[in-house]
């Protein structure tokens, strides 16, 4: 049910059964992209999928992603901001 | 590996971590008092032990496993009936790796493998297909077994075997939908829920809408989950804080593969070659409306219960689960797995008596092999 | 002593085994006489190698005896086949005791219409590794049975080798604080069958890492004398081999998630089928550990030999509960390794 992969287009297989290599990190298998397929299947090369039991069904948005590493890296940097208070504060009380 | 290395990074995680710890403390849980947070799909439980997110989670944090395990969910009786059919010398039966050790009332597809009957493993309903068409004097029947996430890989195989008109292919169809049994659980005066984690890859066909109800009806936050470690713990940090803030909404922290609305492909596949069944029945939870699917009578030909007269639709039996076996009862989050009496001694991964032991997602495999209970792995000394 | 047989006209007919080349009549002999005999050499020709060696004679001076069969399937596979897995798997049972390997015996059982050339090139990859790893291949046995009862052909390899005087390597002596290191990365024949295999319609540029590791056992006993134990990690991978000497020597075993070497061919693979790479058979790859002083020395001694340029320390044994194998997460969370239960099987869930 939820073992799904990101891979990679890397080859059109059959545009008439809709069928593309898909590589993931150097393991290829032959996918459907009937669920992702664009009017233009040549538009899907190079891009990342879900993979799931042979079929590509869903484009990964790489925007969104990004937002999603930027909201984590977010936190990061709030954590960092806390623990640079906390040893401003922690010093202070040392100095004073 | 891109999109999924980023999203195991250590350090982000320990921000994350504290994120989480600084919101439960506002929240004011503990350990005897804790949020109960419901992870409903199996991947995601497992995603949990393997990654020891339970033991890096405050203690005031309880994980609820649900019933997203489509193997853990499978009523004995459907293996019994898989057996049935792939014991028929004309049979190839076709089925993916879950389900082949689950225990049957007399066999599991294992032991039947073992016995003779030609049963293969296959990583694509894909694979059926072409197994169909290499042996024209052989029947190939496919177990479709899964939730939403798997459904409509099955449903365009369908379509392509009848553009091909291939005789001898047909599915065995047990596909389930998520969304009735968590109203079900829902509607359980027992239950004590909070907030869910939700079903990343089943959302990736659906969309996000369908879990309006969770929200608006039963006032529960959900948060649709990603699998990496990273978006685990976003989704539960998402959780906390609408509980925090009094809100209840339906969240998406998927977003880079899971869009609003879902895959439109796959809902009008689904569409066209299945239909609810008024009724199926579930381990543990016993018979939901319209949470099975079967296939519309134009794909017939497609239909292993109607070509073999076995299954669900032609009349199912209902088979006793095991004596002692709580499987219902941990599916469903009402006990951990080892509140279990058979939990590592009457039922172990070598000899199970359910399905939760045997299914790589089931909560009682994941903690046996992970070693989630608190004397099976010492905390870090 | 090496008996070179007399030249003789090629008189094997046809391609492929049938039956009558099991009768135990010409067509046997025919076989026997081409295929192996031709290329392995054994010395002499009765039914029995007659064998002296010094080494055995050394007061303190041990004889190890191990066996094997092999019936991997595809027979053939990138980086290997059954014939060089069965001399590498014989020969390095032997070595991760501490013994030098000396001769093997080959029996094959081989399915009627088993192609001749297969068998050939079989036997030329087994004569090629015995050759370097230094060992001889000196008596063996062939039998052939009905089509369906054999999957093309099956080895069985036995192996004997002598242990210095003063060797006493073995599970049951590691200690809390001892390091576990490995050679190299780890799965890769695992993953190589199950592409090579077909099932899955996968495929991939990872081969086989099937080779003889004795000479880098010596190497390694030469850098830290005090070497404890090592294992082989075939079935079972890794996982399999840290629980079975958890549980021989008594300790636990911690290891570090980040620290284990995997092919990211590997690790796709896995993540596809949802496979754990600690599981996955390796065929050239061993768990050693060694004392802590003598650990850089060891992984030094490892990564100037071809076969342990991967070399890395993995995890360390200490006291706790024996018997099991813990791993940190690259997350800093705690899981457990347990044996493998059972075959692991790919899956969608």
């Amino acid at each position: 049910m939820c073992l799904g992969i990101p891979g990679q287009i890397v080859e059109i297989t059959d545009a008439t059964r809709l069928m593309a290599m898909a590589d993931i990190s150097g393991v290829r298998r032959e996918v459907s992209i009937a669920c992702v397929a664009t009017p233009d299947l040549t538009d899907l090369l190079g891009e990342w999928a879900l993979i799931h039991v042979g079929f590509a069904m869903s484009l990964i948005d790489a925007d969104e992603a990004e937002k999603t590493l930027e909201a984590l890296r977010g936190l990061g940097e709030a954590q960092e901001t806390l623990e640079a208070m906390a040893d401003g504060a922690a010093a202070l009380e040392g100095t004073q | 590996m891109r999109y999924v290395e980023e999203f195991r990074d250590p350090v982000a995680a320990k921000a994350v971590l504290s994120a989480i710890a600084a919101v439960v403390e506002e929240i004011g849980a503990t350990a005897r008092n804790p949020v109960h947070i419901m992870e409903i799909c199996g991947g995601h439980t497992h995603a949990i032990f393997r990654y020891g997110l339970d033991r890096l989670t405050p203690k005031g944090i309880e994980f609820i496993h649900g019933p997203g395990c489509p193997v853990c969910v499978l009523p004995m009786s459907r293996i019994d009936e898989c057996v049935e059919i792939a014991e028929r010398p004309e049979v190839i039966f076709c089925t993916f790796g879950d389900a082949m050790r689950v225990p049957g009332s007399a066999k599991s597809l294992m032991q039947a493998k073992a016995d003779g009957a030609d049963i293969r493993m296959v990583y694509s309903p894909l694979d059926a297909l072409e197994i169909a068409r290499r042996n024209p004097d052989r029947e190939v029947v496919f177990f479709g077994l899964g939730f939403e996430t798997t459904t409509p890989s099955t449903a365009l195989s369908i379509q392509q075997a009848a553009r091909e008109a291939l005789g001898n292919f047909t599915v065995f169809c047990n596909h389930i939908t998520v969304p009735p049994p968590i109203k079900a659980l829902l509607d359980d005066p027992h239950m004590i829920l909070d907030g869910f984690v939700g079903p990343g890859h089943v959302s990736m066909v659906i969309g996000t809408h369908p879990y309006d109800f969770i929200a608006e009806t039963y006032g529960k936050p959900i948060v649709v989950a990603g699998f990496e470690p990273l978006d685990l713990l976003q989704s539960v940090l998402m959780v906390l804080r609408q509980i925090r803030d009094g809100r209840a909404e339906v969240e998406n922290q998927y977003a880079r593969v899971v869009p609003e609305h879902g895959n439109p492909v796959s809902l009008a596949a689904i569409a066209d070659v299945y239909e609810p069944r008024p009724s199926f029945e579930w381990r543990g939870l016993g018979e939901i409306d319209a949470s099975g699917l079967r296939i519309r009578a134009k794909y017939a030909a497609f239909d292993a219960e109607e070509k073999f007269g076995v299954g669900y639709g032609a009349g199912p039996r209902s088979v006793a689960e095991p004596e002692g076996c709580a499987c219902g009862q941990v599916m469903t989050g009402r006990i951990k797995p080892t509140g279990c009496p058979q939990y590592g001694t009457g039922c172990t991964p070598e000899m199970p008596l359910g399905a939760l032991m045997v299914s790589s997602e089931g909560a009682c495999a994941a903690y046996f092999q992970y070693g989630a209970t608190d004397d099976h792995l010492e905390a870090a000394e | 002593m090496n008996m070179i047989p007399p030249l003789k006209p090629a008189r094997l007919r046809g391609d492929r085994v049938t039956m009558a080349h099991g009768g135990g009549g010409k067509a046997m002999r025919d076989l026997i006489d081409e295929i192996f005999t031709a290329v392995f050499q054994p010395p002499g020709s009765e039914d029995q190698a007659r064998l002296t060696a010094q080494a055995l004679g050394t007061p303190g001076a041990q004889l190890a005896f191990t066996t094997d069969s092999f019936v991997v399937s595809p027979p053939e596979f990138p980086g290997g086949d059954i014939g060089k897995i069965a001399v590498c798997g014989t020969v390095n049972d032997l070595a991760v005791g501490g013994a030098t390997p000396l001769w093997l015996s080959a029996a094959f059982i081989i399915e009627e219409g088993c192609e001749f050339d297969l068998l050939r090139r079989i036997v030329a990859s087994m004569q090629a590794e015995a050759e370097k790893a230094g060992v001889r291949i000196v008596t063996g046995d062939t039998k052939v049975v009905e089509r369906g009862a054999a999957d093309k052909v099956f080895v069985t390899t036995s192996g004997i080798g002598v242990i210095p005087p003063g060797r006493d390597m073995q599970a049951a002596r590691i200690q809390p604080g001892d390091v576990a290191l490995v050679n190299g990365v780890l799965g890769d024949h695992g993953a190589t069958i199950l592409a090579a295999r077909g099932d899955m319609a996968l495929s991939t540029d990872i081969a086989s890492d099937c080779q003889s590791l004795n000479t880098l056992i010596d190497a390694v006993l030469q850098a830290a004398p005090n070497t404890r134990a090592a294992r082989d990690a075939t079935r079972g991978g890794v996982a399999s081999a840290l629980n079975e000497m958890a549980e021989a020597a008594g300790v636990q075993i911690d290891i570090d998630e980040t620290a284990l070497p995997i092919r990211a061919e590997v690790r796709g693979m896995c993540e596809v089928l949802g496979l754990d790479p600690l599981y996955l058979a390796n065929e050239g790859t061993l768990v050693i550990f060694v004392p802590p002083d003598e650990a850089d020395a060891a992984r030094a001694a490892m990564q100037a030999h071809e076969a342990g340029r991967g070399a890395t320390i993995i995890g360390q044994a200490r006291t706790g509960h024996a018997g099991r194998v813990t791993m940190t997460t690259l997350f800093g969370g705690q899981r457990l390794v347990d044996t493998l239960v059972g075959e692991q099987l790919p899956r969608i869930c």
